[in-house]
């Protein structure tokens, strides 16, 4: 029953005696441990796609997490957790999401490649690296300065040519870009900002995550129908009913 | 013994040492509250408590030299408890302990083991310190321990009037010093004429004063809300004020505007005006908002759950419960109440929208249809008969803290079912009793307080309960509507049109079709709605049953609302750990148990190793009493003082109408009358140790238990007749409450210990260390039994436990020997 908590938290303790001689892992080490991630993310999924509507997520998003250099975009001393399916501290009171999560709302976007996305709350990058690839232009925006500039070094670093990012104020998001076919609201939310909304397009979806720094209570999917009527649907990540009995 | 002439007996250096500890013990908990969360405050402090237990275990191993060198002894250890208070904590909070990671960082858990270690030493001294006294002076040691409680009472008095009058870390400075003066006082005592000594002390007492600036620094969780929006532009602290009830900060911003609207519509255009963050203890915020030139920038308030029952009539007069910053005064300023009474508990925060900033809100608190009381909402309405239109329940806790089920020990007896019908009572015939909370997934808080309403309209004697209900929801926040009567059909009409215009949901509504629930903000099933459809149905109990979390509404006897966790879900979310489970956790629930695991572990091996000492040294003196006895005794005794007196203090929240009051009074009546019972239990003792005269065990328990079955079969009514008297009466009448009871309960330790003192000298520090074990043991299993249970329980177990330790009195076995 607990075998699997005992085990994340064995591996844990190994990651944590392990984290020196990790410093120096080569790239194709890195890249052998982006797929055991992927593989995780996918078995994952597949338990919990009752609630996802899908049976596995979209083969691109998943491509994007085997690609993108996870341990690029955390600081060194948490490299050795990178490819850890959980959040990791980015510095200054800031957090990366755990992957699977970052995967469950990248594939709830539904992006199509001509799309353009909006993301408030840059942190790292990781994020917005994901939906590079997925998409035509990602404009992302952050409100803590350090992390603002250290994301956009990091962006000319890595060659992520289709991402344009600003500092600053994301509650009116980005109006002269927008449009938006997608939104997704990684900072944390008190409410949905009435701006975003309306930057939203008909048919465009928006994705926010609801909880604390590292850990994801729900995820929040705003839609903006043809006839501009907003819904939102409340996910929760995880295959849970609260009843007992349900299925 | 030593008997020196110039000797007198420390007590007011125990005194004074003791009321600083107790101090630094409540300062303890304010300080990490602001630093990290209060639950790990508790599971942190409660650990270092174990300091106590520590310090039984080294005496039983260090006895003999520690006594032939006792002054010695004993003003360095107090003198370092004076420095390692101030020290410790300095310490403890360079450690970079993040609670959120401790399931995916082993690194976290060797921080928390540090903290505890380094937070227990001040304990450890003090305890040494005490301790040994006891064991020097064990002929007279009953006045010793009387002078142990009694400057604890003072202690616990004087901490809080201190925290009204200074920040917390200058608190902890004063404490440091007042540590070394109790060490001085000491000197003095154990007549050690020593320049050299005093001079140094007196150094060492004024160190705490000189100390950097920047060392005194609070090091506040980067992850706590007040640390998150400080990192944005423009955001800083304008004004900081601070009183037992916690530090506020008010955060203005200057280029990013802060916004508070949680709970906002997805169709809402406008947005908040300029605001003003509030933090209690570094979380939050809640707002205090700028009345706008335009009152269509308030607009945003009717955008929001809670604006429904204005939309069901014009309220005359409305009831506030934690206004806080205003912003339910405001809204329903802003949507037409003639008359708002605002209840408010923190006098402070009363003072920030008063007066601070009360040209920047508006002068709300001034308006002339507003009316301020600063006062506990539970209280007010226990002594005042005023109705309402409309009782508002604002949310007052925050999102983040509330989500993760971080509130799950804390006591609250704003929603507890005696609660509402408290407020069903104030309600004019037609009135609403509106109940805000989060909207949590699964659900929780808004079942959880449908059940409670349920429950308190069907003991208020009403059969027609589903007609007076009403819940609404958006995706952030729900709205639970109680009428004083019937719903009408006009106004169910007006709930549909309010909320089909802000896109929220009905949850509930009398005569609703399954069709209309789950619309908007759409849940993967209409879990809310068949779930109120469950509690309003025959089968609500099967249903309480197989839900996961706990939805059994809190009582006064139980008043934990927050507490939603159960045991039976627990394997489920252990398995979804890779998926994202763990926020299914409440977090709060499993810190207790958690606490209450380490801290039993703890003192299993603190008690167990001395005894395996004594086996290898064989002492012959430990064996004349049984250990046994000595053990269940002493144990019994550490649960059973404190069941009580938590129990005293929770049945006294509600009598004396404030927290601050009910612990301060019961803290310091507590200690105070079992020091003057230690103090009197002396004459039994006997100076030649007459061991054929019974100690006078038997009478103090009985009283003991005979009180207590007195006072639950009696208090709840007493104190409801007593209600209405003033401030000074009721607290008068608690003290008179609490007198004889404490009286008698200070009696079974110090009679236990003397006669170890008497036949087993040598077990006196084990006998010390398992009290103190179990007095950290007996805080944490109180609040769970309290949890599932109530307090009743708590204090019948109290009871029993006072019997346990009269038929375990370890009396002394024949000496073959006869010495």
């Amino acid at each position: 029953m607990c075998r699997h908590f005992l085990f994340c938290w064995c591996a844990g303790i190994l990651s944590l005696i392990a984290q020196t001689a990790s410093a120096s892992m080569s790239e194709s080490d890195y890249a052998a441990a982006r797929a055991r991630l992927v593989a995780v993310i996918e078995s994952d999924v597949r338990e919990t796609s009752v609630y996802l509507d899908t049976e596995e997520l979209d083969p691109r998003v998943m491509e994007t997490i085997a690609t993108v250099p996870r341990h690029q975009f955390v600081p060194d001393d948490q490299r050795a957790h990178a490819y850890e399916n959980r959040p990791l501290s980015i510095g200054h009171g800031q957090t990366i999401s755990q992957p699977y999560i970052v995967a469950i709302m990248t594939d709830l976007l539904k992006l199509k490649p001509d799309d353009r996305v909006l993301e408030i709350g840059t942190g790292s990058g990781y994020q917005a690296a994901i939906l590079a690839p997925l998409t035509e232009t990602v404009f992302t925006i952050e409100i803590i300065e350090p992390l603002a500039r250290q994301a956009q070094a990091r962006f000319r670093r890595l060659g992520y040519a289709n991402i344009r990012s600003r500092i600053g104020d994301g509650y009116y998001g980005w109006e002269e870009h927008g449009p938006f076919d997608a939104i997704i609201v990684t900072a944390a939310a008190d409410h949905v900002p009435p701006p975003l909304i309306k930057q939203l397009k008909p048919g465009g979806r928006m994705v926010i995550p609801v909880g604390g720094r590292f850990l994801t209570q729900q995820l929040v999917l705003v839609s903006k129908d043809d006839d501009q009527h907003v819904t939102t649907r409340q996910i929760l990540p995880v295959r849970f009913v609260p009843l007992t009995g349900e299925h | 013994m030593s008997t020196d002439r110039q000797q007198r007996l420390p007590i007011y250096s125990v005194a004074l040492l003791s009321a600083t500890a107790l101090a630094y013990e409540v300062l303890l908990i304010r300080l990490f509250s602001i630093i990290q969360w209060h639950h790990y405050a508790y599971m942190i402090i409660s650990l270092a408590l174990l300091g106590y237990g520590a310090s039984g275990t080294f005496l039983a191993l260090a006895f003999k030299p520690l006594l032939r060198h006792f002054r010695g002894a004993f003003i360095t250890n107090v003198a370092l408890f004076g420095l390692a208070t101030l020290g410790c904590f300095l310490a403890a909070q360079r450690i970079p302990f993040n609670p959120e990671e401790l399931l995916y960082d082993a690194g976290q858990w060797l921080n928390l083991i540090g903290m505890y270690l380094v937070l227990s030493l001040p304990f450890f001294f003090a305890a040494n310190a005490i301790g040994l006294a006891l064991a020097q002076y064990r002929d007279r040691l009953a006045r010793v321990y009387a002078a142990d409680l009694m400057g604890a009472g003072l202690g616990s008095l004087g901490v809080v009037l201190l925290l009204f009058v200074l920040f917390p870390m200058p608190a902890l400075q004063l404490l440091s010093a007042m540590g070394v003066v109790a060490a001085l006082v000491a000197l003095w005592e154990t007549g050690l004429r020593s320049r050299a000594a005093y001079l140094l002390l007196a150094c060492l007492a004024i160190t705490p004063a000189i100390i950097p600036a920047t060392w005194t620094d609070l090091a506040i969780s980067p992850y706590k809300d007040l640390s998150q929006t400080l990192r944005v532009t423009g955001t800083r602290v304008v004004r900081q004020q601070s009183s037992p009830l916690g530090l506020i900060s008010v955060v203005e911003s200057s280029v990013i505007p802060l916004r508070h609207a949680p709970g906002l519509s997805l169709n809402a255009t406008s947005e908040p005006p300029e605001q003003l963050g509030l933090f209690i203890d570094g979380n939050g915020p809640s707002a205090i908002t700028r009345i706008p030139d335009d009152p269509a920038g308030l607009d945003y308030l009717d955008q929001l759950t809670s604006a429904l029952p204005y939309h069901l009539g014009t309220p005359a007069s409305v009831l506030v419960p934690g206004a806080g910053g205003g912003t339910s005064v405001l809204q329903a300023l802003h949507l037409g109440a003639q008359h708002i009474d605002a209840v408010e508990l923190n006098a402070q925060i009363v003072d920030l929208v008063h007066d601070t900033y009360g040209a920047f809100a508006g002068d709300i608190y001034r308006d002339a249809r507003v009316q301020v009381i600063t006062a506990e909402a539970r209280g007010f309405l226990a002594r005042d008969d005023r109705r309402y239109d409309l009782i508002q329940i604002p949310i007052l806790d925050s999102f983040g803290a509330s989500s993760t089920g971080l509130y799950a020990l804390s006591e609250d007896y704003l929603y507890t079912v005696e609660a509402l019908r408290e407020y069903l009572r104030h309600l004019t015939p037609g009135g609403f009793l509106a109940i805000n909370r989060w909207v949590k997934m699964p659900p929780r808080d808004t079942l959880k307080a449908l059940a409670t309403a349920i429950d308190a309209l069907e003991r208020s004697g009403l059969e027609d309960v589903a007609q007076r209900l009403v819940v609404i929801r958006g995706w952030q926040t729900s709205t639970l509507l109680v009428k004083n009567g019937t719903f009408s059909p006009e106004e169910l009409a007006a709930v549909r049109r309010f909320c089909e215009a802000r896109s929220f949901d009905l949850v509930y509504l009398p005569g609703m079709a399954a069709g209309e629930a789950n619309r908007f903000n759409l849940l993967p099933a209409p879990y809310l709605f068949a779930g109120a459809t469950q509690l309003l149905g025959p089968a609500r109990d099967d249903f309480l049953d197989r839900y996961k979390f706990n939805l059994r509404p809190a009582s006064d006897d139980r008043p934990y609302f927050f507490h939603f966790f159960r045991w039976s879900t627990l394997p489920e979310i252990i398995r979804l750990y890779g998926q994202g489970g763990v926020p299914l956790m409440d977090i709060g629930y499993l810190v207790l148990v958690a606490t209450l695991v380490q801290a039993s572990a703890a003192s299993l091996i603190l008690i167990l190793l001395p005894l395996w000492v004594y086996h290898l040294q064989r002492r012959p003196d430990t064996r004349r009493v049984g250990r046994g006895r000595v053990l269940v005794y002493f144990a019994a005794l550490g649960l059973a003082f404190l069941f009580i007196e938590i129990a005293f203090i929770q049945k006294l929240i509600l009598f004396l109408h404030h927290p601050l009051y009910a612990v301060a009074v019961a803290l310091t009546a507590f200690l105070l009358f079992a020091g003057l019972g230690s103090a009197w239990s002396q004459r039994f003792q006997g100076a030649g140790g007459n061991r054929r005269r019974p100690p006078g065990i038997a009478w103090p328990v009985a009283a003991v238990v005979a009180l207590c079955a007195l006072y639950l079969a009696t208090l709840d009514n007493v104190f409801a007749e007593l209600m209405q008297l003033p401030d000074v009466g009721r607290v008068l009448i608690s003290i008179l409450l609490i007198a004889p009871l404490a009286f008698c309960m200070g009696m079974p330790f110090p009679l236990g210990l003397a006669q170890l003192g008497q036949h087993a000298p040598e077990l006196m520090p084990w006998a010390w260390g398992i009290n103190g074990c179990a007095s950290v043991i007996s805080t944490v299993l109180a609040t769970l039994l309290a949890m599932h249970y109530g307090f009743t329980a708590v204090v019948a177990c109290a009871g029993l436990l006072y019997v346990l330790a009269a038929v375990s009195f370890p009396r002394a076995r024949p000496e073959p020997n006869g010495t």
